[in-house]
C-alpha cells in the first residue's frame, strides 16, 4: 500500500493502463465488450465521435466513483450500486447532449440510454475499479474509452466515406471529382450489415499483424 | 389484432434486435458457442422481454411521461419525470429479472437449472433495456401493442442467436484463416446473416 502511494502519477504501470486498451487489450476487438451500442451509430463520424466521448467520460468517472467507494460497497448488492452510479452519469450526459447538441442527440436516439448496459462499463467496473485505487481506475477508464472510440471512429470513417462520400459532412468524394469517372456511393455501407463486416475485417487486420492475439482452438 | 400481429412480425424480422440495431451483441457473441446454451439464453430473453416491456410501458405512461401523473390530481398535471426513465427502467429490469429467477426456481427447478447462470446476466443485456427505450420512443398506443413488440423482439433475438450458434458449431470443421478465427469470422457471418434479413425489409401484413 505504502509504496503504491509513492508511485508517480505517470509511472510505467499507469501509462500501460492508458495505452494497452488501444491495441493489445482493445475493449471491442479483444475483450469483446460494448459492441451493442458501438455499431448502430457509426453511419456518420459526428455521432460516432460524440458517442465515443460520452462513453469515455462515463467510464472514467464511474470508474473513479466505484474505485473510491469500493471498500464501502457490500459485495452482494454491488451490481445495483454500479448500475445506479452509471445510470446517474448517463442521465447527466443525456441531458447535456439534449441541451447543447440536440441534433446529435436525436441521431443517437436510444443509444445514449444504452450506454448504461454497455458491457464496457460493467466489465471495467467489475474487473478493474472494484480492485484498484481511483487514479489507476481513472486512467483505465480513459484508456478503454479511447480504445472503444478508436474502433468507432475507424468504422464510422469508412462507412461515411464509402457510404455517403463525405467526412464530417464535408463532400470529399465530390471535391475530388470522382463521380465524373462513374464512381457511385456504395449504399450498402449505410446499412447495418456492413458495420459488422467492417469490424470483422478490422479484427482480421489487427490479428494478422500481431499473431499473439489469435484465438486458439475455436471455431 | 392484425396490428398486433404486424408489430410482432416486424419485431422478429424487419427490426431484428441484432441484425438491425446490434442490441444484445455482447451475450450474442459470448454465449453462441453451442446450440443448447444459446437456446436457453434465447428463451430467457423472450421471457424477460415479454414481462419487462409492458411493465415499463405502464410506468412510462402512468408515472414518467409529461402529464402522466394527471390521475393524481390537478397539481400534478404538468409534472415531467421523463428524465428519470433510464434509471427507473434499469431498476425495473433488474428487479424483474431477480423476481423471474425466484419464480422459476420455485416452480420449475428443471428450467431453472438449464437457464441457471444466464438469468442474472440478462439484467445487463442491451436488448432488454433497448426494447424498453424503443417502446418509449415509438409511443405504442396500448399495453397489448407493447407486449407484442416485446415478444417479437425477443423471438427475433432467439432466432438470431440460435442461427449463429448452429453455424458456429459447423464452423469447427472448416478451415478458417488463423487471424480470422473466433471473433472475426463470427462478425462477418453475422453481417452476412444481416444481409439475408434485409430481404424482409418493408413487409407488412
Amino acid at each position: 500500500m505504502n509504496n503504491q502511494e509513492k508511485e508517480p502519477l505517470f509511472s510505467a504501470r499507469n501509462i500501460k493502463l492508458l495505452t494497452a486498451p488501444l491495441h493489445k487489450d482493445n475493449p471491442i476487438t479483444i475483450q469483446v465488450l460494448g459492441i451493442c451500442s458501438a455499431l448502430a451509430i457509426t453511419v456518420k463520424l459526428k455521432p460516432a465521435l460524440v458517442m465515443a466521448l460520452s462513453v469515455t467520460i462515463v467510464v472514467a468517472i464511474s470508474n473513479v466513483v466505484i474505485a473510491a467507494l469500493r471498500s464501502y460497497i457490500p459485495d452482494r448488492i454491488r451490481i445495483i450500486v454500479q448500475l445506479v452510479v452509471i445510470a446517474t452519469l448517463v442521465i447527466m450526459v443525456d441531458q447535456i447532449l439534449k441541451a447543447y447538441a440536440f441534433d446529435v442527440s436525436k441521431q443517437l436516439s436510444v443509444f445514449v440510454g444504452l450506454i448504461i448496459t454497455n458491457c464496457i462499463l460493467m466489465g471495467r467496473l467489475e474487473a478493474f475499479a472494484m480492485a484498484n485505487r481511483p487514479w489507476p481506475s481513472f486512467l483505465d477508464g480513459l484508456g478503454n474509452g479511447a480504445g472503444y472510440g478508436l474502433i468507432l471512429v475507424i468504422v464510422a470513417f469508412f462507412r461515411e466515406l464509402l457510404g455517403s462520400g463525405t467526412i464530417f459532412g464535408y463532400p470529399v468524394m465530390e471535391k475530388i471529382g470522382i463521380y465524373t469517372t462513374g464512381y457511385e456511393n456504395n449504399g450498402m455501407f449505410i446499412l447495418p450489415p456492413m458495420a459488422l463486416i467492417l469490424v470483422g475485417l478490422i479484427i482480421w487486420a489487427q490479428r494478422s499483424k500481431d499473431r499473439s492475439l489469435i484465438e486458439e482452438k475455436q471455431s | 389484432m392484425e396490428n398486433l400481429l404486424n408489430i410482432f412480425i416486424k419485431g422478429i424480422f424487419v427490426e431484428n434486435m441484432i441484425f438491425a440495431f446490434f442490441l444484445g451483441m455482447c451475450s450474442y457473441l459470448a454465449v453462441s458457442k453451442t446450440l443448447k446454451t444459446s437456446f436457453g439464453l434465447g428463451i430467457a430473453v423472450v421471457f424477460v422481454l415479454v414481462i419487462t416491456v409492458p411493465v415499463n410501458f405502464l410506468i412510462e405512461n402512468y408515472i414518467l411521461k409529461k402529464g402522466a401523473l394527471a390521475w393524481l390530481g390537478k397539481g400534478f398535471a404538468d409534472v415531467d419525470l421523463s428524465f428519470l426513465s433510464f434509471i427507473v427502467f434499469i431498476a425495473v429490469i433488474a428487479a424483474i429479472v431477480q423476481l423471474v429467477e425466484m419464480v422459476i426456481e420455485k416452480f420449475s427447478p428443471a428450467l431453472y437449472n438449464s437457464l441457471g447462470i444466464f438469468l442474472p446476466l440478462i439484467a445487463v443485456n442491451c436488448a432488454i433495456l433497448g426494447a424498453s427505450l424503443f417502446m418509449q420512443e415509438r409511443e405504442y398506443a396500448n399495453i397489448a401493442e407493447a407486449t407484442a413488440f416485446g415478444a417479437g423482439s425477443g423471438v427475433g433475438w432467439l432466432l438470431a442467436i440460435v442461427g449463429i450458434a448452429a453455424i458456429r458449431e459447423k464452423l469447427h470443421y472448416s478451415n478458417v484463416p488463423d487471424p480470422l478465427k473466433g471473433l472475426g469470422i463470427t462478425f462477418i457471418i453475422t453481417g452476412l446473416m444481416a444481409i439475408a434479413f434485409m430481404g424482409f425489409m418493408g413487409i407488412t401484413l
